[in-house]
């Protein structure tokens, strides 16, 4: 059989080996693998976490059609004006379930995936491969990103065309939204690996899912946050969800609804400080808790 | 002879049980070397540890040069791994997901060249979650030897194959010698192991209760042989440790042709059964 060089990783192999294991002493220290490795790889994983994506028709129909009806259900059920402000209860749902879409593409999607993954011992397989488990990661972040991007996208034209949702016109709200859109979806993603070892079977995820379900309600996701009551808020305010949330708020209500928020103020300050927080959290989760075996396999 | 694996007095507990209990095992370059034991006799994971999945407890291991347990993308880059069966990557296309483990490679085999190999090519565009068990099983080879490994890994690779399917499988490892590659496998089918092995090593309450070539296993070829025929419409039997003698002299009382004869030796399965027996009752 013939052998294929692939795009000059060799010489890169060799050269690296000499370079660092030359200092350790014996010269068999394990190495890291080259960052070129690690992003040439990456885009491989990259690739075939999209395509997996795009071939999952039934989890495809209900990540995309469930905030959808959703949004409608709550639209048509509360209308009119939120007292003392200028929005619509329409579009606090709006930005509610934009604030979803993130929390499910990351948190709930990637816990439930890398669980199967576990499961079925892909991750095991994958192991056993110069992959690096960074490009691992590289291709579920991208994999989250995408599939955010598209159900955020979705949101947007229900919410504008059905809502009565308005895009702002200021280059810094966009600006808001593309930082809080970030953030949110990192921290969820890597909460999300965090929690995949909660999932012990494929038929497990409620583990995840149930939790999720009460934080959003917690954060404000299908309640006006500042009509639940305090002790619920101060709870909610410990998570990413209400922040994420609260964030959409600030780029898509009209400005004076900033005053009937908790603070009377976006608090953009405190709101980046939180998401930067929970990706740290779920960072160091996935760090402590990422198995590449399951528990029923030793 | 050059080694490609070695390991001395490996150990591993779960619990207060220990599922290897100071093995050493040696496999030479260029060999196909078989490890045969019952259920929960240790095979996984002993070969989970050479593959650097697992921790071990005590002991010293050196595979390729390197041990498992430090092991980096280098050293990963040259072995091949095929896990017991296995049903992930549902959602990919054969084609697709040898390409996707070549490409984890530095230098790999052409994809291509490694599905026609196992005999996949008209399953290139085929969904993984469509092939059929022996199918199934083809493409976890393919994607253990698409790295090119020097030394390549086979847990229970024919389990569910047809008898035919099996015989395609042995002429692919044979190859695989062929060119250089090392390869310890698992199996439960001695006739596997006689078939490919040049030795095999029976691993028994976590320790490894004989190693020899196939045919000399537990003295297989000094065993003594019984020898059958019939006399007087009876059938007549002898054992003996001169089968040759034992014959010309049935010869000479025949006159020529001797009626129903056949000298038996004792079975590799035998041979097995008897290893793993005897050292289950030594555990008591």
């Amino acid at each position: 059989m013939s052998t294929v060089t692939t795009d000059g990783a060799i010489e890169q192999l060799a050269g690296r080996a000499e370079g660092e294991a030359g200092a350790e002493a014996g010269g068999g220290a394990p190495l890291r693998t080259p960052l070129r490795e690690v992003w040439r790889i990456g885009r491989i994983r990259m690739g075939v976490e999209l395509r997996q994506l795009t071939r999952n028709s039934s989890l495809l129909i209900y990540t995309f059609a469930l905030p959808v009806v959703m949004l409608l259900l709550f639209g048509t059920i509360f209308r009119g004006r939120i007292d003392g402000t200028s929005a619509t209860y329409q579009q606090v749902y709006a930005t509610g379930m934009i604030g979803m879409c993130v929390i499910n593409g990351g948190l709930q999607n990637l816990a439930y995936a890398v669980a199967i993954e576990r499961h079925t011992k892909a991750l095991k397989r994958l192991r056993t491969t110069p992959m690096p488990a960074a490009s691992y990661f590289l291709g579920k972040v991208a994999s989250v990103l995408a599939a955010t991007a598209a159900q955020v996208a979705v949101m947007l034209l229900v919410g504008v065309t059905v809502m009565g949702l308005k895009l702002p016109a200021d280059a810094g709200r966009w600006f808001t939204f593309a930082w809080v859109l970030v953030l949110g979806a990192t921290a969820c993603s890597l909460l999300g690996i965090g929690m995949s070892s909660l999932i012990r079977s494929e038929q497990g995820s409620a583990i995840v899912w149930l939790p999720i379900m009460v934080l959003q309600f917690v954060s404000g996701v299908f309640i006006v946050f500042s009509s639940l009551p305090s002790a619920v808020q101060q709870i909610g305010a410990l998570f990413p969800v209400k922040w994420l949330c609260q964030g959409m708020r600030s780029v898509f209500l009209p400005e004076d609804f900033k005053y009937s928020e908790p603070a009377q103020g976006w608090e953009h300050g405190r709101l980046a400080l939180v998401l930067v927080g929970w990706c740290v959290i779920g960072l160091l989760l996935c760090l402590r808790t990422f198995s590449w075996r399951g528990r029923d396999d030793g | 002879m050059t080694t490609a694996l070695r390991a001395r007095g490996l150990r591993k507990t779960y619990g207060d049980a220990a599922a290897l209990d100071g093995v050493d095992l040696d496999v030479a370059t260029g060999e196909i070397f078989a490890l045969l034991g019952p259920n929960g006799a240790g095979k996984s994971t002993a070969v989970e540890i050479l593959e650097g999945l697992r921790d071990r407890d005590g002991g010293e291991v050196c595979v390729l040069g390197t041990d498992p347990a430090l092991a980096d993308y280098r050293w990963r880059a040259r072995i091949g791994v095929v896990l017991q069966e296995a049903r992930d990557f549902t959602m990919l296309r054969v084609g697709e997901a040898v390409r996707q483990f070549g490409a984890y490679y530095p230098a790999h085999r052409d994809p291509d060249e490694v599905i026609a190999a196992v005999g996949l090519t008209d399953q290139t565009r085929t969904l993984t979650s469509r092939l059929s068990g022996g199918q199934r099983r083809r493409l976890d080879v393919a994607l253990g030897i698409v790295g090119d490994p020097e030394l390549l890994f086979l847990d229970e690779p024919t389990t569910g194959f047809d008898p035919a399917a099996r015989r395609r499988f042995w002429e692919l490892i044979r190859s695989l010698r062929t060119a250089g590659t090392t390869v310890l496998l698992t199996t439960h089918y001695l006739d596997e192991a006689e078939a490919l092995a040049d030795r095999v090593g029976v691993l028994a309450g976590g320790r490894l209760v004989e190693v020899a070539a196939p045919d000399k296993l537990g003295g297989r070829d000094q065993a003594q042989a019984v020898v059958a025929w019939e006399q007087d419409g009876k059938r007549r039997e002898q054992t003996t440790t001169e089968p040759t003698r034992l014959i010309a002299e049935l010869a000479a009382r025949f006159r020529g042709e001797i009626p129903g004869l056949s000298v038996v030796r004792p079975s590799l399965e035998d041979i097995y059964l008897d290893l793993i027996g005897s050292d289950q009752e030594g555990e008591r």
